[in-house]
């Protein structure tokens, strides 16, 4: 890849990862039922009871206007029983608006706490004649430039167009470790809000005032823009479908009542009605969805759309880049190549020197290969030697020991180090250190003063776990493909180490290009990470196109996913919070269908037992008396709800395993329980309401 | 016990049935099957169609919905004008409007619900040259439908599901006409009537009695109203009438003629669809469906009836008989009508409406499930495919995944067009039972009292709009009122299922496929047969669970009171 | 549309001449040529075995209590919990009792046809004390001749055996 032997890069990927599922702000990370949430949500969940909101909702539209209709009803003729019926149903509306608002409260408590970092900054912007001027950040515009210097603010998303400064980032993604931001290149995109920590840099602004990264992870989270993903509109097609055919159900029941000589009630109608359509996915849709999303900027994930989040669940094919994701990006020594004579030992007790003061895992790795190879002790290092810190200008580092400069980096860096000490660099080094890169290891080139000493071989390691993490994506139906710079030989050895179904080697990003579309084109849907510039057609052209957030502007634009954390592993995370999200769906739905079939016994026999005494053989819940059957029916309805939001905001349990066993599972859990359940409960209730004499 | 062989025998001749006929439809829809091209090619040049052609979903439909309107209008005029017709022996005038209309539709949209006795109403030209030849082409349209839906599953990115036109000759050329052809054979050799002759006087020297007795071409239309799952009987006793159905032998004929489209289907389906265990599945939910409604069915029927117990005849060795016929017996007259209700037929060998409760719950219910197991020629496959889509939206979405059925992704506008298919017929058939139960008109049509009375109206509108035509028959129902009401049951049972379902072929066929992988919910396991019967019997169940109580579940539990 | 409408109008009035006219003509044909009897209406010098008749009893073998009119087939379709048919069945009973007669559930309850024309075994086994006695022939002969003319179910299991009561009547009037 681009980035192989260049230390800069080495300074990148050794920067420690956050652990998946960081949260973004630790300060505001929430259980489920935060207090403040919940008073909050029960103010919005009476204010939901507008029509207006109602509407977009149709299954909860309908208990809402029965609820309207027993309401005159029992103003009319009141009744205990009317009036019971009525305050259920009005709970049922309020248990489903809560439902909602405090799905809701859990994104606005986050976004809150966004808008509080969108601090009124005042940046120093560069006019055109050289000099500096204060303004707002909110002034300015598209194209604007602006300095920043060691301790601002950056006050918008914007392109570095000259300078290198390391930025601190923990604003945006909670990792503490700075990242190096620099003009040109694939790491030149920085993000308004973020701090800058050393040197100067001049920043083209890029986003418009209110549509800049922060603002639309504010919009995100608080689901401004949340519109339907399409299993939701087929989803609330079938619930309006079972919910138009519950209207004639119902109402026919008062002609046939009349044929047989019996009369029903409007108010035991509409608590027919309510109890049948499916209210309890009908309550809990929207909060699954706004939970689904809200579960992915916990894992510090930012989906575009819902879409996006639907569509990692149906991936069939996911390519991952090798680096970073299948093996660790910190690579680890391998062998002491030594050039001009120099002996291996020799070179492994200067690489060793070179890596004392160095706390890199790639640094303590050479400190440990050269103890293995050459039983090398760690020295204790007198007071007269100078640790050199790496530096992105300089690009290595090393230690002056005893009048003695060791240098290690990049090869073109101890080179130019070399020449400029008067050795030199025009031995065979370069052939060398091609080898090592064509083998998918990556050259570090090892200098004492003017004298090249050779090569250090930092190898590629597989991740921990990896190999079980691609055996479980491959029980979920998904093929794993790594993509990789290496050559074939390389890449085949890696890809069987990592237990990955497929590679492509020496990919450029138009044979990344080609597969996504080839796969596509057999109908596969397909993700992928990426964080250059170059990544961004592939990032478009996938379904779901993670883009990392230390890449470039670009990425980020094209993908429909950033990851905050830069962490490419994440993927897999992705996917099953796609899944996890549709399984929720079906799992209630399936729940709340299966619930009918308790309450018609609880309810039928109920309305016609007065004229057909022997259809009390079907009250086999053995229910006190119809009103108290139809009205335990109303409450188990209502509370059913309530009951089931920790559930819909958390997701139904997900374990990777194959289609058949997770249905089976679901289908045991909530289709039989779903029968079942209600039988118990309703009972339960009738039995509370009866001790409690109501009738 | 002989009913355990006659389902042994049943179940071993439909399997048999099920490959060939199945794989032999299959070659039929995709044209492989050439004998009768001679007949065939001078058809197409007459109509001006090539049968390389195809059509669009839209283009297809209006076709369909064109060639029905035609065939009823047909139908109506001949009805009318039978008075002036040949092949009228008995001399009967034309049939009134209210009741050739009624017919006429009803024939047209494979229902054969008759409110007229055959042997006084309609000439021989009439029965085997207007309603038999409606069982042929009704039923070859039910048939095409299916495979319109079968192609849009089998085919990606297409923007045609086949040829109205050459699916509808094809079917009847190379399947109902040569089966039909034949069966009628053994149907005449068993002692079905097969004459132009006019009725027989016979007086009877020993008892002193004399009789008129009806004849008719009876044997040619017998079979393909089995065939075709059309019922329409030539007599009105129907399939209990000794000239349609004269044999056990005849009856278990009727019933494998009944059945055998309808299974055979869904080997066509799993053929084209490139895997037979799609169909298997398919076929397993239909087999399981029946044999649970067939249990409850022979169960109900092998019991006494209650108002022969109680007028004191306490002691019966055989079950209910009334409204049975001696030489079929009760067992397998209750097979014959379970195949009847569970297709789209209708026929009868025994009379519905004195079956005990649960025996008319099993006929009348079976049909409220939709008729899909095995369901009607071509509107059983088409209309389980529905409710299978329904059933992979949700187990699709608790597998994790946008659903998807034989590499179809289930969205939204499949979602519309199947729940829409699915929920046209309950919503039909409570509206339209609602209305006559409310009017006087309605209110008295039935023969029996209390909740009987109930049953037979509501049986009356499960069956128009299930296009099905058996009948709790003691409604009287060839009334203006009846007859229109019928009608429009009849035509939404239809095409307000057919159009839908034409539809989701458009939209299916146009889709890409996607691959199967360990993470796609298989639709070809044990899990899916179990969610797809779940499906079907909670549907039904929630939509008609409050009418069925009035109607057999109350006289079910009901003990000593008589209406 | 009006190429469809067109088309329509063409291929009903084929099928109306095929199927309608030369495949029911062409049935008739081979039904008239190969199975004469049995396509005209199965008739023999008293009437057609497949429609029942009317015998008084208890001089006849009688049928089921049918109206035994073939121009007006049909069952009585009252249902299981219907009064009349508890009054019919009631009625048929005491008939038959006071024609010697042990009531089986066929003898007292109408077929679906209306024209039934066989009883089972059991209910004509049961006429044949009464039969016997009212034409004063032996018991045993009587019932040789019931036994003669039980068709049992065809293969042996499709269908429940029966006794058709013309022929057995027709064999009765023979009897001496």
């Amino acid at each position: 890849m681009s980035d192989v032997g260049s230390s800069h890069s080495i300074k990148q990927e050794s920067k420690p990862k956050a652990q998946p599922g960081t949260p973004v702000m630790e300060k505001q990370s929430r259980g489920l039922f935060d207090r403040d949430i919940l008073r909050q949500a029960a103010i919005d969940a009476v204010k939901k009871f507008d029509p207006r909101m109602q509407i977009k909702n149709p299954v909860m539209f309908v208990v809402l206007i029965g609820t309207v209709i027993t309401l005159l009803e029992s103003a009319a003729n009141p009744s205990v029983f009317s009036w019971s019926v009525t305050v259920w149903l009005a709970l049922t509306v309020l248990f489903a608006n809560f439902a909602e608002a405090v799905a809701e409260g859990r994104g606005k408590a986050q976004a809150d706490a966004l808008r509080r970092m969108r601090s009124d900054t005042e940046a120093r912007r560069l006019l055109p004649d050289g000099t500096e001027q204060k303004v707002a950040a909110a002034e300015l515009a598209k194209g604007d430039l602006v300095i920043c210097e060691a301790g601002d603010i950056i006050p918008s998303d914007g392109e570095i167009t000259e300078g290198i400064a390391s930025v601190d980032e923990s604003a945006i993604t909670g990792e503490s470790a700075p990242v190096i931001r620099e003009s040109g290149g694939d790491r030149s995109a920085v993000t308004g809000g973020t701090k800058v920590l050393s040197d100067r840099i001049v920043v083209r602004i890029t986003s418009e005032r209110g549509h800049t990264f922060l603002d639309r992870m504010i919009n995100l989270v608080e689901g401004a823009q949340r519109q339907k993903t399409p299993n939701e509109i087929a989803l609330t097609i079938l619930l309006a479908a079972l919910t138009i055919i519950f209207l004639p159900v119902v109402v026919v029941l008062k002609p046939f009542a009349h044929f047989a000589g019996a009369d029903v009630s409007v108010v035991v109608q509409i608590a027919l009605l309510v109890c049948l359509i499916p209210t309890t996915i009908g309550a809990l849709l929207s909060a699954i969805g706004i939970a689904g999303m809200d579960r992915l900027v916990q894992r510090n994930v930012l989906a575009m759309s819902g879409r996006a989040v639907e569509a990692a669940g149906d991936v069939q094919t996911l390519l991952l880049d090798k680096t970073g994701t299948i093996t660790l990006g910190n690579r680890m020594a391998s062998a002491f190549l030594p050039v001009d004579g120099h002996s291996e030992e020799e070179l492994a007790g200067v690489a060793q020197l070179a890596s004392l003061a160095d706390e890199t895992p790639e640094g303590r790795s050479i400190v440990v290969l050269a103890k293995e190879r050459f039983d090398i002790r760690e020295r204790k290092l007198g007071a007269e030697h100078v640790f050199v810190p790496f530096s992105a200008q300089t690009r290595m580092s090393g230690i002056n020991l005893d009048g003695r400069e060791i240098r290690k980096g990049a090869t073109e860096a101890i080179k130019h180090w070399v020449a400029l000490q008067g050795g030199d660099p025009s031995v065979d080094l370069d052939h060398l250190a091609e080898q090592v890169a064509m083998s998918g290891a990556t050259p570090l080139a090892v200098a004492d003063g003017p004298q090249l000493l050779g090569i250090i071989e930092l190898k590629d390691v597989v991740k921990q776990g990896i190999r079980e993490r691609f055996a479980q994506m491959r029980t979920l139906g998904i093929r794993t493909v790594m993509i990789t710079g290496d050559n074939p030989l390389t890449a085949a050895a890696i890809a069987q180490e990592a237990g990955v179904d497929d590679y492509l080697a020496e990919a450029t990003p138009e044979a990344k290009m080609a597969l996504i579309k080839a796969e596509q084109e057999g109908g596969k849907l397909v993700a992928m990470t990426g964080d250059g510039t170059n990544d961004a057609p592939a990032l478009a052209q996938a379904d779901v196109g993670v883009a990392m957030n230390s890449g470039t502007t670009a990425a980020k634009e094209a993908g429909n996913m950033v990851d905050l954390d830069s962490n490419p592993t994440k993927l897999i995370e992705v996917v099953e919070i796609g899944k996890q999200l549709l399984i929720t769906r079906g799992a209630l739905t399936t729940f709340s269908i299966a619930n009918d079939v308790a309450k018609y016994f609880a309810i039928i026999p109920a309305l016609f037992v007065a004229t057909y005494p022997q259809l009390k053989a079907l009250n086999i819940m053995r229910l006190h008396s119809p009103q108290t059957a139809i009205l335990s029916a109303v409450i188990f309805n209502a509370l059913i709800i309530v009951a089931l939001i920790p559930l819909a905001l958390r997701g139904v349990r997900f374990r990777p395993s194959g289609a058949s066993a997770i249905l089976r599972r679901n289908l045991l859990i909530y289709g039989v329980g779903g029968i079942l359940a209600p039988f118990l409960f309703i009972k339960i209730i009738d039995l509370v309401i009866t001790a409690l004499h109501a009738y | 016990m002989s009913f355990a062989w006659t389902l042994t025998a049943l179940v071993i001749v439909l399997a048999i049935i099920w490959r060939f006929l199945g794989k032999y439809m299959a070659s039929v829809y995709e044209g492989r099957v050439r004998w009768a091209s001679f007949i065939e090619r001078p058809l197409y040049r007459l109509l001006g169609v090539d049968p390389e052609s195809e059509q669009s979903w839209q283009r297809y439909a209006t076709a369909l919905v064109v060639f029905s309107g035609i065939a009823i209008l047909f139908t109506y005029l001949m009805l009318r004008l039978q008075g002036y017709l040949p092949f009228n022996p008995q001399h009967l005038p034309g049939v009134t409007p209210a009741l050739a209309w009624n017919t006429a539709v009803s024939f047209v949209t494979n229902t054969n619900w008759q409110s007229y006795s055959g042997e006084t109403t309609m000439s021989y030209l009439s029965q085997m040259g207007v309603l038999a030849v409606q069982n042929f082409v009704s039923a070859s349209v039910g048939i095409a439908v299916a495979v319109a839906l079968i192609r849009g599953f089998s085919r990606k990115g297409s923007r045609t599901i086949g040829n109205f036109w050459v699916d509808l000759v094809r079917g009847i050329l190379y399947i109902l006409l040569p089966v039909s052809f034949l069966a009628a054979i053994v149907f005449m050799a068993q002692g079905a009537l097969q004459t132009l002759a006019g009725p027989a006087h016979i007086h009877d020297v020993l008892n002193g009695v004399s009789q008129t007795i009806p004849r008719g071409p009876v044997a040619s239309q017998e079979v393909i109203k089995q065939f075709g799952t059309n019922g329409g009987g030539f007599f009105n006793a129907n399939g209990a009438d000794p000239f349609e159905n004269p044999t056990g032998l005849t009856n278990f004929l009727s019933i494998v003629l009944i059945l055998s489209i309808p299974v055979a289907l869904t080997y066509t389906f799993g053929k084209m669809v490139g895997s037979i265990r799609q169909g298997v599945a398919i076929l397993t939910a239909m087999t399981i469906i029946f044999g649970c409604w067939l249990a409850i069915g022979a169960i109900a029927e092998h019991q006494a009836n209650p108002a022969v117990t109680a007028a004191g005849l306490t002691h019966q060795t055989s079950g209910n008989m009334v409204g049975k016929e001696v030489r079929f017996g009760d067992t397998s007259s209750v097979l014959y009508n379970i195949a009847s209700t569970q297709t789209s037929t209708g026929s009868v060998n025994s009379a519905n409406d004195s079956y005990n409760p649960m025996g008319g719950f099993a006929t009348m219910t079976g049909m409220m499930l939709g008729e899909v197991s095995p369901g009607g020629v071509g509107s059983g496959l088409y209309t389980i495919l529905l409710f299978a889509i329904i059933a992979v939206f949700i187990g699709g979405l608790m597998v994790g995944r946008t659903p998807e059925y034989l590499g179809k992704k289930i969205q939204a506008s499949e979602v519309k067009l199947a729940t829409l298919g699915a929920l046209v017929m309950p919503i039909t058939v409570l509206i339209l039972t609602a209305v006559a139960v409310s009017l006087h008109s309605g209110q008295v049509g039935p023969l029996n009292k209390g909740p009987h009375g109930f049953s037979e109206i509501l049986y009356t509108f499960t069956s128009v709009t299930n296009n099905n035509g058996s009948a709790f028959a003691g409604i009287n129902s060839n009334t203006a009122f009846y007859n229109i009401l019928e009608s429009v049951g009849f035509i939404l049972g239809r095409f307000a299922i057919i159009i839908p379902t034409l539809a989701l072929a458009g939209t299916l066929g146009a889709k890409n496929v996607v691959p199967a992988s360990l993470g796609t919910f298989r639709t070809d396991k044990p899990i899916f047969v179990g969610l797809l019967i779940g499906v079907i019997l909670i549907v039904g169940a929630l939509t008609f669970f409050p009418a069925v109580s009035l109607g057999p579940i109350v006289e079910q539990l009901t003990t000593k009171k008589f209406f | 549309m009006l190429l469809h409408v067109r088309r329509s109008l063409i291929i009903t009035v084929i099928f109306f001449a095929s199927l309608g006219l030369m495949y029911p003509l062409t049935e008739t044909a081979i039904g008239q040529a190969f199975f004469n009897h049995q396509s005209n209406g199965s008739l023999t010098q008293f009437g057609s075995i497949l429609v029942g008749q009317k015998w008084a009893g208890p001089k006849w073998f009688q049928g089921r209590p049918d109206p035994y009119n073939p121009m007006s087939t049909g069952g009585s379709n009252l249902g299981p919990r219907s009064q009349a048919l508890v009054n019919d069945v009631a009625k048929q009973i005491k008939i038959l009792k006071n024609e010697g007669i042990a009531p089986t559930s066929g003898l007292v309850t109408t077929s679906g046809s209306g024209i039934d024309p066989d009883i089972s075994p059991a209910a004509a086994y049961a006429q044949v004390d009464a039969v016997a006695k009212a034409r004063g022939l032996p018991v045993a002969k009587v019932r040789q001749l019931v036994t003669n003319h039980i068709s049992g179910a065809q293969f042996g299991f499709l269908g429940s055996p029966y006794v058709n009561v013309l022929l057995l009547n027709e064999g009765l009037s023979t009897l001496k």
